[in-house]
C-alpha cells in the first residue's frame, strides 16, 4: 500500500517535472498524424509511384524513369507546361488590379461599406460557378462578350473556342475572384499606412503616382507578399475552371498541368497513374522552389523577432 | 489617408466619384447580375433569343421551385452541409491544439513542424491525389462523406494551424506565465486562459474554412460519385447534364449552390475578413 502511493508520488512528480516538455507534443499529436498520413506520406508515395506503370487496380510495374522520359516527348505536356507559365503571368496581373481598386474604394463616403463588400463577393463564389458565368458571357450564340464588342465594331469571336484564345479566356474567369482578393488584403494594408508619413509626404510636395510609389507601396509591404503568395499558389493550382469551362479543350489548348494529370490518372483517357504521378511531380517541383522562397521570407522574419 | 479624402477634393470630382461608384459596381457584378436575370426567366424567353433583355414574365419563383422539387439539388445540398460543418469543427478543433503548442512552447523541432505544416498546405493536390484516392479507398471511405471528411479536415489543418499559431503569439505571453506561477497545469491553461482568447480567432478560422470546403470542386470529384455524397459543387455538373440548355434552371441551380457561403460572409463579414487578412498589416 505504502510501495504503491511512493510509486503514485513519484509518477506524478515525473509528470510534474516533465510536463512543460511533454505536453506540446500531447496536443500535436492528432494533428502531426493527421497531417503525416493524408499529406506527408502521400507526397512521397508519389514520387515513388511515378517510377511504375499502374491502372489504379491490378498489378504496379516498376518501369524506372521511363514515364519521364515519355513525358520529355508528350507535346500536351508542353502544351501544359506553357500554359502554366502564362497563368502564372497573367495572373500576378490580380495584384495591381486589386491595388488599384483599393485605392478607388479607399473613402469614407455613404455606402461605402456596402461597395466594399460587394466588391469582393466575386471571391465568396465557388470557381464552378464562376466559370459557369463567364462560359456564358462568352458564350458566341447568346454571350454578353459578343454584344460588347459588336457595340464597337469588332467582329464576334468565340472565346473558349479558340486555340489562341481559349487560356486568356479562363484567366480572365479566374482574376474576377482574384483581384477581389487582393483588394480585399489592400484595403486592411491601406487602413494601416502610416498618416503622419502622408502628411510629411505632402510637404515635401509628393503627390499621386510619386507619392502612391515611394510612400505608400513600401508601407503596403506584408499585404502584397500575402498577395503574391495566394496569387501564385492560385495560379499554380488552377483546375475548377479549366474543367468546368472547356474541360482542357479545343484539343486540349487549355490544359494546364494540374489538369492534365488528372485527366491522365482518372478519366476516360485511362487511369495512368505511374504518369500522372510523373506530371504531379514536375508540377510539384516548380511550386517547390516557390515554397521554398516563401518559407525562406517566413524564417527570415521569424529570426528578426 | 490616401488617396487625398474625397471630402478635400474639389466638388466637380466628389460628384464625378459619387456617380461612377454604382457604375463601377455594376460593371464590376456583371457576369453575376446577368446570371440573376436569367434565373427569373421563363424558358420561353431563351427559345425566342431574349438573352438580355427584360423578362417577358418574372418567373422566378417557378424556377426555383423546379430546382428544389424536380432535381437532386436538395440532396447535393445536404450533403455539403455534412461535409462542410464536421470538416470545419474537425480543423479548428485540432488546430487550436497545434496553434497552441506551436504558439506557446519553445523546443527545437517547433520551427520545422510549423514549415511542414505551412509547407503542405502550399503543393499541388494532385502530388497528393492519387495516394490519396488509394487511402480513401483502402479504407473503405471512397464515395462517402465521412472520407472526404477526413481528407479536408487533414488537409486544412495546414492552414489552421499557420493562422492559430500566428494569433496566438501575438496574445500577452505574461498571462500563461502568470498562470504557470500560480501552479496550474498546462491542460488547464489552454482551457481556461488561452481559448476563451481564441474565440476571434476561432470564428474567423469557421467561417474561412466553411467557404474554402463549400467551394471545394476537385476533392468533391476525386474521392465521391453520384448523388449519395457529391456536394453540391460536383452536383451542379451532373444538374448542367441534365438540363442542358435550360439556362433558366442552371442559373436558378447555380445561385442555390453559391448561396450558403454568400450567406455566411455577409453574416460574419467582420470575422471573415480579418481571418483573410490577417498578416496584411504589421
Amino acid at each position: 500500500m505504502a510501495q504503491a502511493s511512493v510509486a503514485q508520488d513519484h509518477q506524478s512528480s515525473w509528470w510534474h517535472r516533465n510536463q512543460q516538455q511533454i505536453t506540446p507534443w500531447l496536443f500535436l499529436a492528432p494533428g502531426i498524424l493527421f497531417f503525416l498520413f493524408y499529406v506527408i506520406f502521400p507526397i512521397f508515395q508519389s514520387f515513388n509511384l511515378s517510377l511504375y506503370e499502374w491502372d489504379g487496380l491490378g498489378q504496379a510495374e516498376y518501369v524506372g524513369l521511363y514515364n519521364y522520359e515519355e513525358l520529355y516527348w508528350d507535346e500536351a505536356f508542353y502544351t501544359s507546361l506553357k500554359n502554366n507559365v502564362i497563368w502564372l503571368l497573367l495572373y500576378l496581373l490580380a495584384i495591381p488590379a486589386g491595388l488599384f481598386i483599393a485605392l478607388f474604394l479607399n473613402q469614407t463616403v455613404t455606402g461605402i461599406r456596402l461597395y466594399k463588400s460587394l466588391f469582393f463577393f466575386p471571391f465568396v463564389i465557388s470557381q464552378v460557378v464562376v466559370g459557369l458565368v463567364f462560359t456564358w458571357f462568352y458564350d458566341p450564340t447568346f454571350g454578353i462578350l459578343n454584344v460588347v464588342l459588336g457595340a464597337v465594331g469588332i467582329p464576334p469571336m468565340n472565346v473558349l473556342g479558340d486555340e489562341n484564345w481559349v487560356t486568356v479566356g479562363i484567366i480572365v474567369a479566374g482574376l474576377w475572384p482574384q483581384t477581389a482578393y487582393c483588394m480585399i488584403l489592400y484595403l486592411t494594408g491601406l487602413n494601416a499606412v502610416d498618416p503622419e508619413q502622408i502628411e510629411a509626404g505632402r510637404l515635401d510636395g509628393a503627390k499621386g503616382w510619386k507619392m502612391l510609389w515611394y510612400i505608400i507601396v513600401p508601407q503596403l509591404r506584408p499585404a502584397t507578399f500575402i498577395a503574391f503568395v495566394v496569387t501564385i499558389i492560385g495560379a499554380l493550382r488552377s483546375f475548377d475552371l479549366i474543367s468546368v469551362m472547356t474541360n482542357g479543350g479545343p484539343f486540349g489548348a487549355s490544359r494546364v498541368l494540374s489538369f492534365y494529370m488528372f485527366e491522365v490518372a482518372l478519366s476516360e483517357y485511362g487511369f495512368r497513374m505511374g504518369y500522372g504521378a510523373a506530371i504531379a511531380v514536375v508540377l510539384f517541383l516548380i511550386m517547390l522552389a516557390f515554397i521554398a522562397y516563401f518559407l525562406r521570407s517566413m524564417y527570415k522574419e521569424e529570426k528578426a523577432r | 489617408m490616401f488617396p487625398t479624402p474625397i471630402e478635400r477634393t474639389p466638388r466637380s470630382w466628389q460628384v464625378t466619384y459619387q456617380s461612377f461608384l454604382p457604375l463601377a459596381l455594376i460593371l464590376w457584378l456583371l457576369p453575376l447580375i446577368a446570371v440573376a436575370i436569367f434565373s427569373v426567366k421563363p424558358e420561353s424567353d431563351f427559345a425566342n433569343a431574349n438573352y438580355w433583355g427584360w423578362p417577358s414574365e418574372f418567373k422566378g419563383f417557378a424556377n426555383y421551385w423546379l430546382v428544389f422539387t424536380a432535381s437532386d439539388m436538395p440532396q447535393y445540398m445536404l450533403n455539403s452541409f455534412k461535409i462542410t460543418i464536421p470538416t470545419v469543427i474537425g480543423a479548428v478543433a485540432l488546430s487550436c491544439m497545434t496553434g497552441f503548442a506551436l504558439g506557446i512552447y519553445k523546443f527545437k523541432a517547433n520551427i520545422w513542424i510549423f514549415f511542414m505544416f505551412v509547407a503542405g498546405n502550399f503543393v499541388p493536390f494532385q502530388i497528393l491525389m492519387v495516394p490519396v484516392r488509394d487511402l480513401t479507398l483502402q479504407l473503405g471511405l471512397y464515395n462517402t462523406i465521412t472520407g472526404l471528411v477526413l481528407f479536408h479536415v487533414a488537409f486544412q489543418t495546414g492552414f489552421c494551424t499557420l493562422f492559430m499559431r500566428n494569433f496566438i503569439r501575438a496574445l500577452p505571453f505574461e498571462l500563461i506565465e502568470a498562470a504557470r506561477v500560480e501552479g496550474i497545469s498546462e491542460w488547464r491553461i489552454f482551457w481556461f486562459v488561452v481559448l476563451p482568447l481564441m474565440k476571434p480567432a476561432i470564428a474567423a478560422l469557421s467561417v474561412l474554412m466553411f467557404t474554402f470546403i463549400w467551394n471545394d470542386y476537385f476533392w468533391a470529384i476525386v474521392l465521391t460519385q453520384g448523388v449519395e455524397s457529391q456536394p453540391v459543387t460536383a452536383g451542379i455538373t451532373s444538374f448542367n447534364a441534365q438540363y442542358r440548355a435550360a439556362y433558366h434552371l442552371m442559373s436558378a441551380g447555380s445561385i442555390v449552390a453559391a448561396l450558403p457561403p454568400v450567406a455566411m460572409f455577409f453574416l460574419m463579414q467582420r470575422h471573415f475578413i480579418a481571418g483573410l487578412t490577417l498578416g496584411a498589416v504589421k
